[in-house]
């Protein structure tokens, strides 16, 4: 695969035989439209996440006093000011005292494209009015915008923590594994203890034991830990029974009666035989950590303000009534949806597509 | 049959001595303790906390004072006897406070239980038997985002619809009228009109899962040689499916039992605390965020001895569906 020639070439004639590990992989994966939908969706959601900066019309903790719980703006268009919306006119309500929006159709806003914002930076579309087009929290401020850099934190959580469950599972799952005896015993029965536990409530638990002096650094990191530590468990099963598998074979036993060392055998010989099957139950394990954080700082457990995350803007939507007047705020669910939905499909596709002899 | 299950309860024991180690020392985690909080509460709000000024009396009788081995022995010993500890913030025994709350995750947690297994399995055989139609991906489309979908956040759309568009409130077990009312039929049906939602919201999840997995099972099935000589035998496709296939691939779905248990338990946590249904999970948050570490360790400990004793079970149905466990 490094070398870009071959990928050109039209390897669907070519036999199993014939080609790489890598591209009988790539051959297979490339077959499945969903995966490469979920994909190409997690990619956008990702450059999109991480160029926040960039990305989102306004920064995520821009307060906004004025324009508490503005509803959504539309988006419109016309030849003469490209796209713009409305100005927004207040009233307050007489019954509840809460200032209402309702549009000023006097005003326009129109979009600016690479705006230059007052810190500095620019921002791929801003506006000089109020332009909130997926509505304002209590504080006024953007939900759009949240989203977007709520994104960052949540979706490189899950990545962060499922990196660290595959080291942590790999070494444990290797060493259990290859070594057996009580070693692999004393594993097993500590995967077993951390299984017994329903996952919700015991990162409940140990969410609250976070101190409360921290910084929102080191609650990311506390609340990574906190989620990789029941995950690994089973990707040290599933690298355990691989490498059961392979020990006694005659390729390893090959390497042994050559001299090879042990780190060498589990490196070279045993470790890539399970690449595939490591990479695609991290697929599938990012998803639960998603939603585990999600859930966490849901219940006011995760990540804290003034860090965003989904789940931090999902607590303000807690409350039926508060979401009854202000539905809006359940809008980030929707990308935690489709990032879950489209690992999910990523995790299939891969899994399929990790066994390619099996035609 | 009668060694297995003995040799299995036995093996339960080592666990759960763990579990209940690990539970005590994740409860005693957070800095300071209930009284550190009291104090600090009643400073901010009169001023002076000279009101709880018997806060040293107070430690010595909650056992605050002594090494973590201690009181863990100490709350051990209480617990395998029924006896929890005493709550800091309901000023009450543990006991008092969990039993019925237990009950109703357990109802729930069966509830969604036989939902999950009572929908997903037909759902699989159907998804099986039209392999590749439109309606098998519609089913496989759908079971992916019934997987992917966290339980919270569906309780809390449905909250949402129910009372936008039909305008009832679906917080809770009971109506007003019943909250308070001693057990009758009539609260009984209450009771039941209310936990159909939970149920369901609860099991989606599984289901989903559970619906591909049979759908799994059966087609491998379904491709065995056995199947074919049935089929060639000129038995109708019914009889084939039902009576020769599902039966051989509903087999290992009973090993899943024990695995579906920590999720459903796990949602019926967190869906709680979002419908105030007067389950473990919402008393479980909030002594958890007060420290109210005997009430908190309990109800983790309870959860897992749930976890455990459900593994037990299934394990047990496994053993009785499929001698060759039995002889291992």
């Amino acid at each position: 695969m490094n070398n870009p020639q071959i990928s050109e070439i039209d390897d669907s004639s070519l036999e199993i035989g014939q080609l790489s590990y890598r591209q009988l992989i790539w051959r297979r994966f490339r077959k499945s439209a969903m995966g490469l939908i979920a994909s190409g969706i997690l990619l956008i959601f990702y450059i999109v996440a991480i160029g926040a900066d960039f990305f989102a019309p306004y920064h995520d903790n821009d307060i906004n006093m004025r324009f508490r719980h503005v509803p959504p703006q539309a988006l419109h268009f016309s030849m003469s000011d490209g796209f713009y919306v409305y100005g927004l006119k207040s009233t307050r309500n007489p019954e509840t005292l809460e200032l209402e929006f309702t549009r000023d159709e006097t005003q326009r806003h129109p979009v600016r494209f690479f705006f230059k914002d007052g810190a500095g930076g620019r921002r791929l579309f801003s506006s000089a009015g109020p332009m909130f087009l997926f509505g304002t929290d209590r504080m006024g401020r953007d939900i759009l915008s949240r989203m977007i850099y709520g994104g960052r934190v949540s979706m490189t959580l899950g990545l962060v923590g499922v990196c660290l469950s595959i080291v942590i599972g790999s070494i444990l799952g290797t060493i259990s594994g290859y070594w057996g005896g009580w070693v692999d015993n004393l594993i097993q029965r500590i995967i077993e203890v951390l299984s017994a536990f329903p996952d919700i409530p015991l990162w409940m638990a140990l969410g609250a034991a976070l101190p409360p002096g921290w910084s929102s650094i080191q609650i990311y990191f506390g609340i990574t830990i906190i989620l990789s530590i029941i995950r690994w468990g089973g990707l040290a099963r599933q690298v355990r029974g691989k490498v059961l598998s392979y020990r006694e074979s005659d390729f390893v036993m090959a390497a042994r009666a050559a001299g090879a060392g042990h780190w060498h055998i589990i490196t070279q010989h045993l470790l890539p035989g399970c690449y595939s099957h490591i990479i695609v139950i991290a697929t599938l394990a990012i998803p639960g950590m998603i939603l585990g954080e999600t859930a966490l700082s849901f219940l006011g457990l995760g990540i804290r303000p003034p860090m965003t995350s989904w789940g931090v803007l999902l607590e303000e939507a807690q409350r039926v009534t508060v979401l009854l007047h202000y539905p809006w705020l359940i809008f980030p669910a929707v990308p935690v949806l489709i990032v879950v939905i489209a690992f999910n499909f990523l995790g299939d596709a891969l899994r399929d597509a990790a066994d390619p002899y099996s035609d | 049959m009668g060694t297995y299950i003995l040799r299995r309860g036995l093996l339960a024991i080592p666990t759960l001595l763990a579990i209940s180690i690990i539970s005590f020392i994740i409860i005693q985690l957070p800095q300071g303790d209930y009284l550190d909080r009291e104090i600090q509460r009643l400073e901010e709000e009169f001023g002076d906390s000279s009101s709880l000024t018997q806060v040293e009396e107070l430690r010595e009788r909650y056992g605050l004072n002594e090494p973590l081995w201690k009181r863990y022995f100490i709350w051990m010993g209480g617990f395998v006897r029924g006896n929890f500890g005493e709550s800091f913030e309901y000023k009450r025994e543990v006991h008092e406070l969990i039993w019925d709350r237990i009950a109703f995750t357990l109802i729930i947690s069966i509830g969604s239980l036989v939902f999950t297994y009572v929908a997903a399995i037909p759902l699989g055989i159907y998804s099986a038997t039209h392999q590749y139609n439109w309606s098998d991906h519609f089913l496989t489309f759908l079971s992916f985002v019934g997987m992917s979908l966290p339980a919270f956040l569906v309780a809390l759309s449905l909250m949402v619809f129910a009372f936008d568009i039909f305008g009832i409130p679906l917080f809770g077990l009971f109506s007003a009228y019943y909250e308070g009312a001693p057990w009758s039929w009539g609260k009984l049906g209450d009771l039941i009109k209310h936990l159909w939602i939970p149920v369901i919201v609860v099991g989606v999840n599984g289901t989903a899962s559970l619906m591909r997995i049979m759908r799994g099972n059966l087609l491998d099935v379904l491709g065995q040689p056995f199947v074919q000589t049935a089929r060639a035998k000129g038995l109708r496709e019914i009889i084939v499916v039902g009576k020769h296939a599902v039966r051989i691939a509903i087999n290992p779905l009973i090993s899943i039992l024990g695995m579906s248990l920590p999720s459903i338990l796990s949602g019926s946590a967190i869906v709680s605390i979002v419908l105030g249904l007067p389950t473990v999970g919402p008393i479980l948050l909030r002594s958890l965020l007060n420290e109210d570490i005997y009430l908190a360790g309990t109800l983790l400990m309870m959860l897992s001895l749930l976890l455990v004793i459900g593994n037990l079970l299934a394990d047990i149905a496994l053993a009785w569906v499929d001698p060759r466990i039995r002889y291992e």
